[in-house]
């Protein structure tokens, strides 16, 4: 029988200095999924990276070497060694597996449970296994469907999403701390990602008067400017661009510091000391931490801000409960289809069978009937697909049935025996 | 009937610092607001205390440390509930009152002596110079009160551990103005009670400066706070430096007030009222 394995590292099962390390530079997502592809134990596969974690899941008959290519290949990327990514990390098997991909996807799982964001990136990570790497097929087609379903859920009948406790919420509550009311205030955000955006809706929502956009790529800095409300500059200004700032986001993909303590130490006077609220939502990291040692500013980074988070978001929790209860619902339901997987070869070669005595007789047959329209032909194929579908119906449906009990197996053995399937086949 | 009015005025402070302790841990408003008016009472009995004093005495009752202590938590309070009709801020009544309380207690345990006042001291440039003196003082402990505010509530950001306290203190900005307006408030008030005991001491004494050690100490502290108003002014400084910088102040200013009566000896000094008085 086959196995769905899920393989990864959280926010909570690894500290981020691991996880910069394998948010990969050597090997992206793309690199990996391929490697993946290639390894024989593995049979469908799927590799989602995103800033807070790894998993990759995949179809397999054998469960442990599975495991063990994975993470020899996530060593491989990362140069970590396979032990300390062994200690990091958490597996999970079949059904449990398909849980943890329905909680990661409905934010269940996130450092900031509710956070928007994690869907958007399973999305393309399925995106790039079904369409780029073509490495899902139909355990993982089926799978990932249904993620989205739950995801969809979750996300409608809790209010997890609404009330959530985002990062950028905390960090609005962290700048007021800081600077009082936040009115007046200009905000920069140095990369254009997702997370930088919604950071920044809530800075504007909350009275931040000029924000700037500062991106490696002009172009996408403008459209995020344009679309927000803000300045676009080139990431080449953003150093001037720090004397003017009250709250700088960084959430780049650069893997060096794009923010260091000497460049905030130069603008300083410029500032007249003014306090600065920077916050790095990037991994790996985009703002030196020495800079938090410098005084009147003030360096959050994701983690930091994960802490800040934990506290309100207890009284959350009933939601969760209510989420969770999906996530089961949804468990089951999957685990159901699953175990038809079983009956499915057998159904397909019924149905073969079938249609193609069906092919064979009508074309016996039809040389005899002389000269048919085009009409007369139609009508005799339907007659006949119908015929020999109605017949075959109740005991495809019987097979279903059984699908997830201990008797299936005989009656797939009585099925193919009835209807000679096996030697068919031959 | 002074020494009831003054146990009075004691107990009723007491009673508030208590209450805006409270207040702290358990963030209840009520608890506040009754805080805040036993506080407001026990202002009122003080003065009528100190009233009775000036009264009694024909002069700015500071004749003694005892004195000085009750009209320095006097200055202090009244200066709170200044800023508080200004600033509504709750959290502030936890920090001045334990402060105001801990004078209040000195001055109350410290023997009474002898209050006699020379004629000198009945003169109006002293009654001027003692006011805007203390009064400077009492904003000069708001600032130090603020910039202790400001380095907790700061310490606990830079540290990212968001606690009891990140709550409760309000933000860095408002510490930080705090700051900023008790310097502005309190450094020209200090500077007219310079000046006044200047002319007092050529009204009195003959000469305008006469290098006594408490006058030496006091233009320390002027200058202190004139560095540091001026650096906030023109250089820029703020937050964490300024903060620090007005707590050196504040300790040097307490080391004056304390230092002058205990061991300097110059005409300031309380001990020495008796040469005072022979001065010409």
């Amino acid at each position: 029988m086959i196995s769905i394995v899920n393989i990864g590292m959280n926010h909570e099962s690894a500290p981020v200095e691991l996880r910069e390390c394998l948010a990969g530079e050597n090997m992206g997502p793309a690199d990996i999924l391929a490697k993946m592809r290639d390894a024989a134990p593995l049979k469908e596969s799927l590799f989602i990276s995103t800033c807070n974690r790894i998993e990759a899941l995949c179809t397999t008959d054998d469960p442990e070497a599975a495991e063990g290519i994975i993470i020899k290949l996530m060593s491989e990327s990362s140069g970590v060694s396979e032990e300390e990514i062994k200690s990091h990390m958490y597996s999970f098997y079949d059904m449990e597996a398909v849980k943890h991909v329905f909680r990661v996807a409905s934010s269940l799982d996130s450092m900031v449970v509710g956070e928007p964001q994690i869907l958007g990136q399973v999305k393309d990570a399925y995106r790039l296994a079904a369409l780029q790497e073509k490495t899902a097929g139909v355990i993982l087609n089926r799978l990932m469907h249904k993620t989205f379903h739950v995801a969809k859920r979750v996300r409608s009948e809790t209010g997890i999403s609404e009330t959530a406790v985002s990062i950028s919420y905390a960090a609005v509550e962290l700048a007021k701390k800081i600077f009082h009311t936040l009115d007046e205030r200009s905000a920069m955000l140095v990369g254009a990602g997702e997370m930088a955006e919604l950071a920044a809706k809530h800075l504007l929502k909350h009275g931040v008067k000029d924000l700037i956009v500062a991106n490696r790529s002009f172009e996408r800095a403008v459209g995020l400017a344009e679309s927000i409300g803000g300045k676009a500059v080139l990431i080449d200004e953003m150093e001037s661009q720090l004397v003017s700032a009250d709250i700088v986001i960084s959430s780049t993909a650069a893997t060096s510091y794009v923010i260091t303590a000497d460049m905030i130490k130069k603008t300083a006077r410029k500032r007249k000391n003014r306090a600065l609220f920077l916050i790095d939502i990037a991994v790996p990291r985009d703002i030196e931490p020495k800079v938090n040692n410098l005084e009147n500013v003030f360096l959050y980074d994701i983690d930091d801000l994960r802490e800040v988070v934990n506290e309100n978001s207890s009284q959350r929790m009933q939601e969760a409960v209510a989420a969770e209860r999906i996530v089961e619902e949804e468990v089951l339901k999957f685990e159901n289809w699953l175990r038809t997987l079983d009956v499915v070869p057998a159904i397909v070669l019924l149905k073969e069978k079938i249609e193609d005595i069906r092919k064979a007789e009508i074309k016996k047959s039809l040389p005899a009937l002389g000269n048919l329209t085009q009409e007369q032909i139609n009508i005799i194929e339907t007659l006949t697909t119908s015929m020999t579908e109605k017949i075959i119906n109740d005991p495809i449906l019987m097979l279903k049935t059984v699908a997830g009990r201990s008797s299936k197996d005989r009656f797939l053995d009585i099925t193919k025996k009835l209807f000679n399937l096996d030697q068919d086949k031959e | 009937m002074d020494l009831l009015i003054s146990k009075i005025a004691l107990f009723l402070i007491l009673l508030s610092t208590g209450g805006f302790i409270v207040y702290v841990i358990r963030q209840s408003k009520s608890v506040f607001r009754c805080s805040y008016w036993v506080m407001f009472a026990g202002f009122i009995f003080q003065t009528l205390f100190l009233a009775y004093r000036y009264f009694d005495l024909g002069a700015v009752p500071v004749v003694n440390l005892k004195l000085s202590l009750a009209f320095y938590a006097w200055c202090i309070i009244g200066v709170y509930l200044l800023f508080q009709m200004k600033l509504k801020l709750m959290v502030l009544g936890s920090f001045v009152a334990p402060l105001a309380a801990l004078f209040i207690i000195l001055s109350s345990a410290i023997p009474p002596s002898p209050e006699t006042v020379p004629l000198v001291f009945k003169n109006i440039w002293l009654v001027i110079h003692v006011f805007s003196m203390f009064i400077g003082y009492g904003i000069f402990s708001l600032a130090f009160i603020g910039a202790v505010m400001y380095l907790i509530q700061e310490r606990q950001i830079k540290r990212k551990t968001i606690g009891t306290f990140f709550k409760r203190l309000p933000s860095l900005e408002t510490l930080d103005n705090i700051n900023h307006y008790s310097l502005i408030y309190g450094f020209p008030l200090f500077t007219v009670g310079m000046i006044t005991g200047a002319v007092y001491a050529q009204y009195a004494l003959g000469s305008y400066w006469r290098w006594d050690p408490m006058e030496v100490w006091s233009l320390i502290i002027w200058i202190a706070y004139a560095v540091l108003l001026h650096e906030r002014l023109a250089v820029g400084w703020r937050g964490r430096r300024a903060a620090w910088m007005s707590i050196l102040c504040f300790v040097i200013l307490l080391a004056l007030f304390f230092g002058s009566s205990l061991w300097f000896n110059g005409y300031h000094s309380f001990g020495s009222f008796g040469e005072g008085s022979r001065l010409p």
